[in-house]
């Protein structure tokens, strides 16, 4: 038992729980701040398997901006906690007995197929430097870029999207 | 020294957990956060491929994916916000018509 798989299952004890917290909370809030400490956690994990830019930009979009931006939604239309609907009530039931098939299909798939020999190593300080950055950066911009350009628009489309999906338009004025 | 399976079986239960969300959930708020739950879970599998093969290509994917993650929850929380305004609630289970 080393120190690396200590942390390991402690931070994935963490962020399960902080995701079945999320899903079983009745306040929407909750929830929120629950999937943070969960984006959090897969951010160490990041750290972990050699991939700091990624670790940072997980917490900076994902624990920084989308979460702010789900809670402001959460406050503004006060949804915290809507009254559970009597409707299809067998839905619950199927709900879990589905999750729990699903669970079980892919660790039967993940053990049919184990490595156990393949074993990942946290990286020194020397390996976090600048020096993985640069080459992800090479890849980035030489492999990818054509990806890279077409997120762009993508991002400039949602942008526009948000803001006619959201402009309230005069009556009697088209 | 941690195996990289251990990193997928934690991908395979974060997903399994977001999967439940979606279905037993009736905020779709909340709905949406287990949608993230889920691309975090593939995400996280992607960078523990990457380190196993020794590649960027993974850790760009994921880039790519938090880009995009951006874009749905933006659009998706405006569309969530629109129909909140037309019919004062947003339980996912009377939106069960087109007409707004």
């Amino acid at each position: 038992m080393n120190s690396e798989l200590i942390v390991f299952l402690v931070l994935s004890l963490v962020a399960v729980g902080a995701g079945v917290g999320m899903i079983f909370s009745r306040n929407a809030v909750y929830s929120a701040l629950f999937l943070v400490l969960n984006f959090i956690t897969v951010a160490v994990f990041y750290l972990l398997l050699g991939a700091p830019f990624i670790a940072m930009s997980q917490i900076t979009v994902y624990a920084g901006a989308i979460m702010v931006l789900f809670l402001f939604v959460i406050m503004l239309l006060g949804a915290e906690s809507l009254a559970p609907s009597g409707e299809l009530p067998w839905q619950k039931p199927l709900a879990y007995i589905l999750a729990g098939i699903l669970v079980v299909e892919s660790l039967y798939l993940v053990f049919l197929q184990a490595r156990p020999d393949m074993v990942v190593t946290a990286p020194g300080v020397a390996v976090n430097s600048m020096e993985s950055l640069r080459e992800m950066a090479m890849t980035l911009f030489n492999q990818f870029l054509l990806p890279f350009e077409v997120t762009s628009i993508l991002l400039l489309v949602a942008m526009v999207g948000a803001i006619v999906l959201t402009k309230r338009e005069k009556a009697g004025q088209k | 020294m941690v195996p990289v399976d251990y990193y997928i079986i934690l991908s395979a239960i974060l997903f399994s957990i977001g999967a439940l969300g979606v279905l037993i959930r009736r905020n779709p708020l909340i709905i949406f956060m287990s949608i993230e739950l889920m691309l975090n879970a593939a995400n996280l599998a992607f960078v523990a491929f990457s380190r196993m093969y020794d590649s960027f290509a993974g850790q760009i994917f994921v880039f790519f994916v938090i880009a995009v993650a951006a874009a749905e929850v933006a659009v998706g929380l405006a569309l969530i916000v629109e129909i909140f305004k037309t019919k004062k609630n947003i339980n996912i289970d009377e939106m069960n018509s087109l007409k707004g």
